[in-house]
Parts: structure tokens; sequence; C-alpha cells
């Protein structure tokens, strides 16, 4: 994992977020690299999904520049081209209600490529499989998958285009541990088979221990530490010992470690 | 012109038989973008080689991509033999791991569904709308009497009754809506007069625009504006919000809390429409005659005292009361079907949109057919 000279796909530099007089990053900086798994970690209202969201593009800071795949995602023009080589999970599924698992799928394909439409029907297929739904789901509606399904259904949209770069907004909330633990499984598979880049937010200390190579926290308004989870743990931030030496923190460790 | 996302080489494939095999090198790029004009070819060879044994020659690949992998593994997939190991000649970062990746989520020979024939099809759908109709009519009544029985048990509880939420809602949905019933209802009077002066004229009888004026306004125009504009703003507005409601489970957070939703939220919207009804549809009336009043004296140089003595003299009072009584009746109708369809709505965005489009249709349809009894009623007493 660790080579000398590391591709940087996603460049934050001195990002500054603010609600109104209510600062919530300030000059906050993180690098990801191609080809790992990094895990956005951070108490409620540390800004998670905001820096997702300003990352995106979806959101426009009040200072700093964000960079993917050598794109300035806070134009529209800069963003043109990256459409295609990220997916987004979001933490719903955002699934348009409207279409079918199917047609969601699709609709990427649709929009961004000139494929013949029986290859695209394929293809979609394809990716339906390949986020773990049976066949049969692409004819059914969001409205009528469970929690897990609709995750593994906005998945095999995000995959839709075969992104280099995947965002997952809390992937494992709501599922239950057993789904929760397979969905991490599919995320780690589908991440060695594809070389997928994953930035994903978490609370789930599993997934963290699971499958993410480096952690990043956040606090204070920055990422506080962005390390291997083993480095993290070392960590002498009060907020950093609590969540991670915590109840429910030490029972996962003692797990993970023994 | 999109961009291009990334510069990518030009695709290309060739196909030599070789010691009894087929060798298939792909070359360039087999990323999603290069592949649609290679999709034909790609079903071409795939025809062509059948059952034969394949390999695949990946020296000379560039950069492949899930897409990619697909679309080559199909080439030598079939019914026959729908998963299988391929066999490669060199080596590529990703290619083979791609390919086994594709080849173990793709379905190769999924069974059609059987067609339907149109008269089928056309019946069905036919027989369903029908159905739903008919399940639509017996269920608004069925919502109906419970909505009765909630009121009767409020009634007999007096401190029941929410007062705010009636008092809310008679300003959204009375009092901001009266500056656009009037409005509409000043311009129909005027329309009616105008019709009148022109049409009457021709007999001499100008003068009866007046009396056209009066009665189908009295009557007919301010009460039926004030339904139509309630039954498209008011109404749709109760199914958004109470749909809403239902879309974010406050409603199951209501009923857990042993709150009665009919009692919360429905009863205050129909209390509050039967009260502000009658209130609208007085000032569309009065509107109606103003505007009315405006063209025959533009037109008709009649004043507005004798406009207003003729009408003293000719158009008994009956008429106007006429008019009033329909209000009630269509404001309890209305905001019944705005508030049952907003319940109806499901977990889904789409049924959201269904259900306001359902609500307006219905409350339009249930507005013009009540007036129609009424009119046969009024026919029967004489009035």
């Amino acid at each position: 994992m660790n080579g000398s000279t590391r591709e940087t796909v996603i460049e934050v530099r001195n990002l500054t977020n603010a609600f109104g007089t209510h600062v919530v990053h300030k000059n906050l900086d993180l690098d990801v690299y191609r080809g790992e798994v990094i895990g956005l970690v951070g108490g409620s209202g540390t800004g998670k999904s905001v820096l997702m969201n300003t990352i995106l593009g979806l959101r426009s800071p009040q200072g700093g520049s964000v960079t993917v795949l050598g794109h300035d995602t806070q134009s529209a023009r800069g963003r043109q081209g990256l459409e295609s080589r990220w997916g987004v999970l979001f933490q719903n599924g955002a699934l348009f209600s409207s279409l079918t698992v199917k047609e969601n799928v699709l609709l990427p394909l649709r929009e961004h490529t000139r494929l013949p439409e029986k290859l695209m029907s394929e293809l979609a297929d394809m990716k339906i499989i390949l986020a773990g739904l049976e066949p049969e789901a692409g004819a059914k509606r969001p409205s009528e998958l469970s929690g897990g399904m609709l995750k593994r259904a906005a998945l095999a949209r995000a995959l839709a285009l075969d992104p280099e770069l995947l965002f997952f907004d809390e992937p494992t909330s709501g599922l239950d541990p057993i789904s929760a633990a397979a969905f991490d499984d599919l995320i780690a598979q589908l991440q060695s088979t594809l070389d997928l880049t994953v930035f994903m937010i978490t609370h789930d200390l599993d997934s963290l221990y699971a499958i993410c190579d480096r952690v990043a926290v956040l606090a204070d308004k920055k990422v506080e530490i962005v390390a291997p989870i083993a480095e993290v743990l070392q960590s002498d931030h009060p907020w950093i010992r609590s969540y991670f030496h915590g109840k429910r923190g030490r029972g996962i460790q003692a797990e993970a470690v023994g | 012109m999109r961009k291009q996302a990334r510069e990518t080489k030009p695709i290309d494939i060739s196909l030599i038989r070789e010691d009894g095999r087929v060798v298939l090198a792909p070359t360039g790029d087999w990323v999603t973008d290069n592949l649609a004009a290679m999709d034909k070819r790609l079903r071409a060879i795939e025809a062509k080689i059948g059952a034969e044994p394949a390999v695949f020659d990946v020296r000379a690949l560039g950069r492949i991509d899930l897409a990619g992998a697909f679309v080559l593994g199909r080439t030598v997939r079939s019914c026959s033999r729908p998963h299988m190991d391929f066999d490669f000649i060199g080596e590529h970062r990703s290619a083979q791991k791609l390919m086994a990746e594709a080849d173990a989520n793709s379905e190769v020979c999924p069974i059609p569904a059987a067609p339907r024939s149109l008269v089928q099809l056309v019946l069905v759908r036919s027989g369903r709308a029908v159905m739903r109709a008919l399940n639509e009519g017996v269920e608004t009544a069925a919502f109906f009497g419970q909505l009765l029985m909630t009121f009767g048990r409020v009634v007999t509880h007096p401190r029941r009754i929410r007062w705010n939420a009636i008092i809310n809602v008679a300003e959204e949905a009375g009092v901001n809506a009266l500056p656009i019933i009037a409005l509409l209802a000043f311009f129909i009077g005027a329309v009616v007069a105008f019709l009148g002066a022109n049409l009457l004229g021709r007999f001499g009888a100008s003068l009866f625009t007046v009396d056209l004026v009066a009665l189908a306004v009295l009557r007919e125009f301010g009460v039926m504006m004030m339904a139509l504009i309630l039954a498209g703003r008011s109404n749709s507005a109760f199914t958004a919000h109470i749909g809403a409601m239902k879309m974010r489970q406050e409603i199951d957070a209501m009923q857990v809390l042993g709150m009665d939703t009919f009692e919360v939220l429905v009863l205050p919207r129909v209390i509050a429409c039967i009260i502000m009804a009658p209130v609208l549809a007085f000032a569309a009336t009065m509107a109606g005659l103003v505007g009315g009043g405006l063209v025959t004296w533009a037109v008709l140089d009649v004043s507005p005292t004798l406009f207003v003595t003729r009408m003293q003299e000719n158009i008994p009072l009956i008429h106007f009361w006429v008019g009033i009584a329909k209000a009630p009746v269509f404001a309890l109708a209305i905001s019944t079907i705005g508030c049952r369809q907003g319940l109806l709505v499901e977990s889904n965005v789409q049924s959201l949109g269904e259900r306001t489009t359902a609500s307006v249709v219905q409350a339009l349809f249930t507005v013009i057919f009540i007036d129609a009894v009424f009119a046969m009623i009024y026919l029967e007493l004489d009035w």
C-alpha cells in the first residue's frame, strides 16, 4: 500500500466553511491517495457531511480549494468530466423514487454514454448483481426495498459508469450488524477488484477496523489526525480517546487486536 | 459537446484461428466511453465463435474497466457455457480479475417474460381503472362517515376542538385566498355583463343585462369561483401538507402518542373551510356584481344607482341565499377530499404527486357534480 510516490486523488487545501458566524472548518487540509480506503469520523456537528458536500462541489466553501482527480470541483466547468469518474452513495440512497432500480442504474449510462440500449441494459443488470442484489430486484421501485437493499441499489447506481472514486455517507447506518458486515465486505471486495479509491464517512467502528486503510478524524474545525487506525489509537486527543477507548470502542478493539 | 473525461486510446479487436482455437486480441483502452462503436462487432464475433475454444491475448490491451471486461467476456459466453474460466495470453494489470468479476455477476440467459396481447392489456387496464374509481367512491364515503363520527365526538366534548388549528387554516385557506377569489369573480361578472349587453341589445332589451348579471353571479358564479379556487389552491395544499407529514412518519408518531389524526388534522381543516366558504362566496358575489355593474355602466350607461334599484325591484333575495347555501357544502366536499388524499400518500415522492393531482381532480369533479344536484333540487322547489 505504501508506495514511495502516491498519486493524490483528492486534495483539500485551507478549506474554510462557515454557516453565518458558526465556523465549521477552518484551514482544513486533507489528502486522499489513489487506491486507499479512507474513513472520516468525527462527532455530530463537526461537519463530516459538509466536508463531503464541499469535496463533491455541492457546497461552496468560504475559503480554500478542493481538487478531485485534477479537477477543481468548485465550478461547474471544473466538475465537467468528473461525473463518470466518481460515484456517490448518499446516506439514504437518494434513489429516484419514480424510477425502478434498473432505471436508476441506467440513468447515468443514458446520460453520459452513447452505448446501444441493449448493452446498457446488460451492463445495468451486471451492476445490480455486482452490488449483491437479485436480478429480479431491478424491476422494483425504491419504496419496495428494505434498507439494506436500498443501499445496494444505490451502490449499483454509483458504480454504473465504472468510477475510480467512490464516496459513501454512512454506508452501514440503519443496517443490522450482519447486513452491515456484509456491506463492509462488499465494499472491500469491490475496492480491491475494481481498484477503487473510497472516501467514506462512518460512525461504524467495525467498518473502520475492517476496511479502512487510513482514518481521518475531524475535531476542532480541522482534520486532527489522518493515519492508519493503529496510529490513531495512540493519539492523546480527548475526543479520539473517548471515541476509540470508550465502552463501545474497547470491545471491538479487543476483538480486532485479539 | 461534453468534455471527454480522460484521454483514451481508440479500441480495436482482432480475431485469428490458431492451433484449433480462436485468439482474440483487444487493443486500446476498453473503457465505458469507448464501447459504443464496438458493441455490434462484438456481437458478430460472439455469433462467429459459438462454442469454439477461445483465448484472450491481452498483451496489447490498454486500460480496461468492468464494462469493457463484460463485453470482452460476452464474446465467448453462450447459453451452453454460461460461466467459464477465461484463458489468457500474456499478463495484464487488471483484465483477468475484472473479466472474472464481470462473468461471475452476469446472468446469461434470462427467461423472457410472456408477452401479453394488446387487447388483453387494454382490457386489464380499463378493468383496473373502473375498479379503482368504484373503490374511491366507496372509500370516500367511509372517510366521510368517520369524519362525522369524529365531529360528533368532538361536539359533545367541546374542549377537544382545536381552535388554534382552525384559526390557522381559516387564515391560510380563507383570508389569504380572498384577493384572488374576489379578482376572478370581478372578471367573471364583467364577462357576463359584456355578453348580456351584446346579446340582449339586439332585442332592444339591454337593460335586462342587470338581471342577467345579478342572477348569474348570485346563483352560480360567486359561489362557483370560491369553490374552484378552494379546490385548486387550498385543497392541494391540504393534500401536500398532510402527505408530507405522512411521508416523514409524523402521522405514525401522532397515532403512537394516542392522538386522533382526524381530530388533529382533518377536522380543523374541514371546520375552517366550512366557516370561511360562505364568507368567501359572499365576497366573490359582491366582487362579481361590482364587475358586472362597472361594465353595464361603461357600455350601457346604466348608473350604479339604477343598477342597484333595478336589482332590488326585479331580483328577490332568495337568489342570494340559493347561491350562498351551496358554499358550505362545497367546502365540506373539497376539504374532505383534500385531507383524505393526503392521508393516502405513501412513503415515496411519486405518490405525493399522484395524490395531489387526484385530490384536485376529484374536488373539481365533485364541486360540479354537487352544483348539478343543487340545480335539480332548486328546480323542483321552484326557487
